[in-house]
């Protein structure tokens, strides 16, 4: 059988052996090329789309296999995936649960079958997570409040587009955004939601100018509802310059209005960022069995703007 | 004669009442409400799931529905943007787009009738469909920034009145005609009061049941072209979502569901009036969790008073 084999087959094999070898490991199949599986609640919006992009990037310098799979923004559907990667036995799951309490139960069957998880963006509410690394999405809404506050020199009248109802990102940004206004003497004179849609985000802005005539600031929980809501004002032959824009995500789109001067402010998270800081911690743990110093990593969120446009993560 | 023509107009226009007891209530409320420049809004915003809905109303006539729109206002609005980007001529973007949303609702025709599925399920598959081959198109990102030829469909205005408008107004108004005056508008009657039998009188059924989807399929195509110039952006997760209030609008609108009752007027009352709940709750200020709530109970409400008035009037 072995002399019938080709010579590169050989030196493969060679290489193999001196690797095991070299990192001293029991299990050579697995810590010679780990496969990582990674589930992300969907594979279709812009914003995964791009995490998962900066994961396969990260994994090829390090030297890993990625698997991702779609659950479709579905709870029930991500745990299956994560089923299937206990099945496949991957050497770790990076995860961005759909649901904090509802993926607990995922966590826990890759705890019993002994493989690590990290997650990204979003957290859960149980099991042993190796590390999360995420946003600081109130300390990202209270950037922003202060940015108006600076633009607006401590007052004013601010119009806010919520996103989703009961979405955690929509409950932080708006959290963190009010608390930082906390006793200042600007106020909030409208606050509704617009389901983080751009098309939502221009309508409820149109319903929003037949009531507020004199407004000086608005602020979106993402750059979709925003770019609407500057659709909706432009329309309205709304003066931009007049009036302080802030989204939040610093998408593409984004920073092309922010430079086109149609746009003021977006808080940048560096989703790019966060994605390779988690997959490079936890291959560590899979190499090198060393856990993360913290068992939380937040980048630190970032505001926006022409001064400091390169900055952004996503300039294009 | 007088009791049956008062009943009928009861039962004809009881949703009429319903809204204008929404519309009472809101201007009682917010002074902004009933103005000018705020019913324009208000129906410029309603348009596009207006136009949708008149397609919708052919489609539940003949008893069947099409799930696939809001999918389909999606892949319309991607094409439409990539073909205007490709610097075609507007008239070409528009036939290409209308071209697509036709031949879609024409293959969701098809399956129903050729394949004899239910509605229900074929559209339910395009619908995923739709938004895969949508989401494939644009890789998941949106095409924004088009022209100002374009960029007139959605937010022009033709004396006053914004281009939306008009093109909503216009499109009830075809479909009443095609509906209460051709020989098409009675076959989708028929069909939807008694298939079988409208068969037998030797009608194509397939062939009128299918035009139904198509006329729906087209429609989703209009409201595409002004969705995608009204937002100056198309994406792949456009409209979603869309199919429930549009399929609302036409049964508040007291199309029946079962099929072969129903009128387009009672369409275009019916989506205004969920435009007005919209508008209204943002006017108002109604914080985010109520208004989820506010929304349901009033669709429930505007369609118990047209029930509740047309059982009286016996």
């Amino acid at each position: 059988m072995l002399q019938r084999r080709r010579p590169s087959c050989r030196v493969i094999l060679l290489l193999a052996g001196s690797l095991v070898w070299l990192t001293g490991c029991q299990r050579q199949a697995r810590d010679e090329r780990p496969v990582i599986g990674l589930a992300v609640p969907s594979l279709t919006h812009p914003f995964f789309i791009y995490l998962k992009d900066n994961v396969l990037d990260e994994a090829r310098q390090l030297g890993v296999e990625v698997i991702a799979a779609d659950a479709e923004d579905v709870a029930a559907r991500q745990m299956a995936v994560v089923e299937d990667f206990i099945a496949r036995d991957v050497a770790g799951v990076l995860m961005s649960p759909i649901g904090a309490d509802a993926l607990v139960p995922a966590v826990e069957s890759l705890n019993a079958a002994g493989i690590p998880v990290a997650t990204v963006d979003r957290q859960v509410n149980g099991g042993d997570v190796l590390v999360h690394v995420g946003a600081d999405n109130v300390e990202g809404g209270r950037l922003a409040a202060r940015y108006i506050l600076e633009q607006l020199g401590g007052k004013g009248d601010i119009i806010q587009l919520e996103g989703t109802p009961g979405a955690s990102p929509a409950i932080d940004r708006k959290g963190g955004f009010e608390e930082a206004l906390g006793n200042s003497s600007a106020r909030i004179v409208a606050s509704q939601p617009a389901d983080f849609q751009r098309a939502k985000g221009q309508t409820v802005m149109e319903n929003l100018l037949q009531v507020h005539e004199n407004f000086q600031a608005v602020y979106a929980a993402n750059d979709e509802m925003m770019l609407g809501a500057i659709e909706a004002m432009e329309a309205r032959k709304i003066d931009a310059a007049r009036v302080v824009t802030v989204g939040y995500d610093a998408i593409p789109d984004a920073i092309r209005y922010v430079r086109e001067g149609r746009l003021d402010a977006t808080v940048e998270q560096y989703p790019g960022q966060q994605a390779r800081t988690a997959l490079r911690l936890l291959v560590e743990y899979i190499r090198e069995k060393k856990r993360p110093a913290a068992p939380h990593v937040f980048i630190k969120p970032v505001v926006i703007d022409a001064r400091n446009i390169d900055a952004a993560e996503q300039k294009r | 004669m007088f009791r049956i023509s008062w009943k009928d107009m009861l039962q004809r226009y009881g949703i009429v009442l319903g809204f204008v007891i929404v519309v009472l209530t809101l201007s009682l409320l917010s002074p902004s409400f009933l103005t000018t420049r705020n019913l324009l809004n208000l129906t410029r915003q309603t348009s596009v799931h207006g136009i949708m809905a008149v397609g919708m109303t052919f489609v539940i006539l003949t008893g069947g529905i099409d799930l696939s729109v809001g999918s389909l206002l999606a892949l319309c609005g991607v094409v439409c943007a990539s073909l205007e980007h490709a610097e075609w001529p507007l008239p070409a973007v528009l036939a290409g787009t209308l071209l697509l949303g036709a031949a879609a609702g024409w293959l969701n025709g098809l399956v129903i009738t050729k394949g004899q599925v239910t509605p229900f399920v074929v559209t339910l598959g395009t619908m995923s469909v739709a938004r895969g081959l949508a989401h494939i198109y644009t890789d998941g990102q949106p095409i924004s920034s088009f022209g100002a030829p374009f960029r007139w469909i959605g937010s022009g205005e033709i004396q006053h009145v914004p281009v939306p408008v008009v093109l909503f107004l216009a499109t009830v108004a075809c479909a009443a005609f095609v509906l209460q005056h051709t020989v098409l508008g009675r076959y989708t009657y028929a069909i939807g009061s008694n298939e079988v039998a409208t068969r037998l009188t030797g009608v194509a059924v397939d062939a009128y049941k299918a035009t139904a989807y198509v006329v729906c399929g087209l429609t989703a195509a209009v409201g595409a072209v002004v969705l995608t110039s009204r937002l100056n952006a198309a994406e792949s997760v456009a409209g979603t979502g869309y199919e429930l209030d549009v399929i609302a609008s036409v049964v508040i609108g007291g199309t029946s569901l079962s099929g072969g009752r129903g009128s387009v007027w009672g369409t275009l009352i019916g989506a205004l009036l969920i435009g007005a709940i919209n508008n209204g709750m943002n006017l108002l200020m109604i914080p985010s969790y109520y208004q989820l709530v506010v929304k349901g109970a009033i669709i429930v409400a505007a369609v118990l008073v047209d029930r509740l008035r047309a059982r009286e009037a016996c």
